[in-house]
């Protein structure tokens, strides 16, 4: 909970939810401090978030009771080995706005993780080096994750005619 | 077709027109010699060194995330076994425990103690693949056929648990499947002591070997401040110096009532993480047989008579409607169903009627368990956690295997996501090859254990 | 028929038995199934005293291609070019469910069944299948090796 308090303190309005839920720290960002709130636990010696466990994205167009609202939320989750505490950040985006500002200047494993969000739920990552597909082929359309993509929609087989 | 970023690569820097010198470009993969297989190094060499490496994953993508949101809760497991698919149990813990976190049930103590006999059990047979298997494309084909038999004794051991040798779908929301059989542990501890012997051999023949290493010393290694910034947990963390494991540091199941050491290197190449898994396989043996030692064996259900009957003959009585006394009688199970008892199935699943299903002899032999079991299984019923998310992070063979649910509250899941622990390491693989020769490629990617089920999931 | 036909015939059977054992398999590996390919090609199991002992990792020294594992489309014309470039007589198994109809991954990522992209002499289902299930298959593919005829 003190982490909590601490970016409350610091960053204030920015910091749109926070949450406790089952002994998970989690956070909710506006898009636009995002960028400073990542440095911001990386760097601050109290929370030292050296370790980006996973990036992800969740689509909520069919969650019950937020259907209308943002469709895409990207989930940070982040610990710390010296001080060993986790913490969980989420950023909103809308379906037509889907851009996030990258972590990839902040830590290396982030360019993986952002291609496999572009790659299945089509969240473009400004700033990143190199987007491009990480887990299917390159021919590949439609983001799969998205839920209004089928889950057994049939290829066409690629590569060359032999 | 459109150009493609593949071939913008190869078609880059080093393939003009015009005289000199110029780069190699070797595609290593993806069909690989290695038993690994799966994964394509799309590499420039200048003679035999590594001069850029790109790689270049999902070969074996197979939708896990997408298929686990179409079924219940527990119709995950299966796609769950088929993630890291050398040290499948883990995988099944992991992932009903981050529902059971969702949910707010904890599971009963002779349960927690089967999760950590299995998990370790399976730990231990990920380790020995591992180095037999990057000890066969090093030449030490002796090591790989002495692993694969030791790895054969303990797949006996889960074979007599679970029914099944490697995709055993063992876990449950609330519990495990079954309880363990009689005699297990007799049986593990002679398993064991055939595996030291097997490992001793294996020291013998490897750990002071010449060749390995040359081979094997300084190559692939990976300073410390870009093994954190890459998130690389597990036996390649820990051969740099960290020791960060998810057992130590944030306790789960039983492990905080286990006495048990985390072997740490400090020089973070090939090496040190081959001594890191070798000395991981004994303390994982350690834990096992405390664990068998202290492990409760909990209340059994007495009967008032004692006479146990045939379970057709018991599920005739309950359809005549002959139930009384019914559900006091044991009932005698053929061997191949050890540990589905009345008494052992409650014994290592949550008392809770809302997650877990009632054992068979109370499906069949009353109407209560009838109807609990109709309310698990049918559409639009089942188990339904509270909306809501949680992570819970267990050690896997490779790191920390994470498991992100999400639910809208339905009994199907909205959102499953595994936080791969071999997905790092590949994505630091670039920075371990370039600057080294191309033939100390082999041993890099065998010492990172890359698992293709958890990599492209 | 005559006196040729015998001769051809016998010279068939011997041709046929001595392709059947003599086995030299490039294990197409690339998931779960490769586990219990490696259990079967070890000591327990030892597909070995079967003449199938020495894999071979090049199509062109490979005559029996077992296709271990689920093939996704990705892979699938890596797969194509891999049966291409072997060279007659050539035999491919497909080993384990998900290369026989793509398994229960029925979904937008994986191939259901090899089939579809090439020709498919034994089917091993299974998930994974138990190694004594392999060695079934395997004895099944050496009757249709050693049935095979030859033109002259």
């Amino acid at each position: 909970m003190a982490i909590l308090d601490e970016l409350r303190r610091r960053f204030g309005g920015a910091i749109v939810e926070t949450d406790d839920h089952r002994g998970d720290l989690t956070a909710v960002v506006t898009r636009d401090a995002l960028p400073g709130v990542l440095a911001y636990c990386r760097d601050e010696a109290a929370l030292a978030f050296d370790v980006l466990m996973d990036l992800t994205a969740v689509d909520y167009q069919k969650f019950p009771g937020r259907e209308d609202g943002p469709r895409f939320e990207v989930v940070y989750h982040l610990y710390s080995i010296p001080r060993n505490h986790r913490l969980r950040l989420k950023v909103r985006v809308d379906e037509d706005d889907a851009r996030v500002p990258t972590a990839v200047g902040l830590w290396p494993i982030a360019n993986w993780l952002e291609r496999e969000v572009w790659d299945m739920f089509g969240v473009r990552f400004d700033g990143h080096p190199d987007l491009r597909r990480l887990l299917l082929y390159e021919e590949f359309v439609g983001h799969p994750l998205r839920k209004d993509y089928p889950v057994n929609r049939r290829q066409p087989l690629i590569g060359p005619a032999s | 077709m459109a150009q493609t970023t593949r071939r913008e690569f190869m078609l880059g820097e080093g393939s003009g027109t015009g005289g000199g010198p110029q780069n190699l470009h070797v595609g290593v993969g993806p069909a690989h010699p290695a038993m690994h297989g799966i994964i394509r190094i799309a590499s420039e060499l200048d003679g035999e060194t590594i001069v850029k490496a790109d790689v270049e994953i999902g070969y074996l993508h197979r939708a896990f995330e997408k298929d686990c949101e179409q079924g219940g809760w527990n119709n995950a497991i299966p796609y769950t076994d088929r993630l890291n698919y050398v040290s499948p149990l883990i995988n099944n813990f992991g992932y009903a425990s981050a529902v059971e976190k969702l949910l707010g049930v904890d599971v009963t103590e002779r349960c927690q103690y089967i999760r950590v006999i299995m998990s370790e059990i399976s730990r231990i047979c990920d380790h020995l693949t591992c180095i037999g298997a990057s000890s066969m494309e090093l030449g030490a084909f002796t090591v790989f056929l002495y692993m694969i038999k030791a790895r054969e004794f303990l797949w006996e051991l889960v074979e007599d648990v679970t029914g099944a040798r490697l995709t055993i779908s063992y876990g449950r929301v609330g519990g495990v499947k079954a309880d363990l059989p009689d005699g297990f542990a007799e049986k593990t501890l002679h398993a064991f002591k055939q595996t030291r012997e097997v490992l001793d051999e294996v020291h013998r023949l490897l750990t002071g070997n010449r060749i390995f290493m040359d081979r094997m010393v300084g190559v692939g290694a990976l300073s410390r401040e870009e093994t954190i910034g890459y998130a690389i947990t597990g036996p390649l963390l820990r051969a740099v110096g960290v020791p960060y494991d998810v057992r130590r540091a944030q306790p789960y199941y039983v492990y905080d009532r286990l006495q048990f050491e985390i072997p740490t290197r400090t020089d973070g190449d090939n090496y040190s993480r081959y001594l890191v898994r070798m000395a991981e396989m004994e303390q994982s043996m350690r834990i096992v047989e405390q664990a068998l030692a202290s492990i409760p064996s909990g209340p059994i259900n007495v009967d008032f008579e004692g006479r146990p009957i045939d379970p057709a003959a018991y599920v005739d009585r309950g359809k005549q409607g002959k139930t009384e006394g019914l559900l006091l009688l044991p009932i005698t199970l053929s061997p191949n169903l050890q540990g589905q008892q009345r008494a052992e199935v409650s014994r290592v699943n949550v008392a809770d009627k809302r997650v877990v299903l009632p054992p068979k002899a109370n499906a069949y032999g009353s109407i209560e368990g009838l109807m609990n079991h109709f309310m698990l299984i049918m559409e639009g019923y089942g188990i339904r956690p509270p909306a809501g998310e949680a992570y819970f992070p267990v050690e896997g063979a490779n790191g920390e295997l994470g498991f992100y649910v999400v639910s809208d509250g339905s009994d199907r899941p909205y959102r499953v996501r595994c936080r791969p622990p071999c997905l790092p390491p590949l994505a630091a693989l670039h920075r371990m090859i370039v600057g080294e020769m191309v033939a100390d490629l082999i041993p890099t990617f065998g010492s990172v254990n890359m698992i293709g089920g958890e990599l492209d999931r | 028929m005559g006196v040729g036909g015998f001769f051809t015939s016998k010279l068939d059977e011997a041709i046929g038995w001595a392709r059947k054992y003599s086995i030299f398999q490039y294990p197409f590996v690339t998931a779960c199934c490769g586990m219990e390919y490696m259990a079967t090609a070890c000591s327990h199991y030892d597909i070995d005293r079967f003449g199938a002992g020495l894999p071979r990792f090049s199509p062109r020294q490979a005559d029996v291609l077992f296709v271990v594992g689920t093939i996704s489309h990705k892979m699938a014309p890596v797969l194509k070019r891999i049966y291409d470039q072997m060279t007659e007589p050539k035999w491919v198994v497909a080993f384990g469910v998900c290369t026989c109809t793509g398994g229960f991954y029925d979904n937008y990522a994986t191939v259901q069944g090899i089939d579809t992209i090439i020709p498919v002499d034994i089917y091993i289902p299974g998930c994974p299948p138990r190694p004594e299930s392999v060695i079934d298959g395997l004895m099944k593919l050496q009757d249709r090796i050693a049935a095979q005829t030859q033109r002259y």
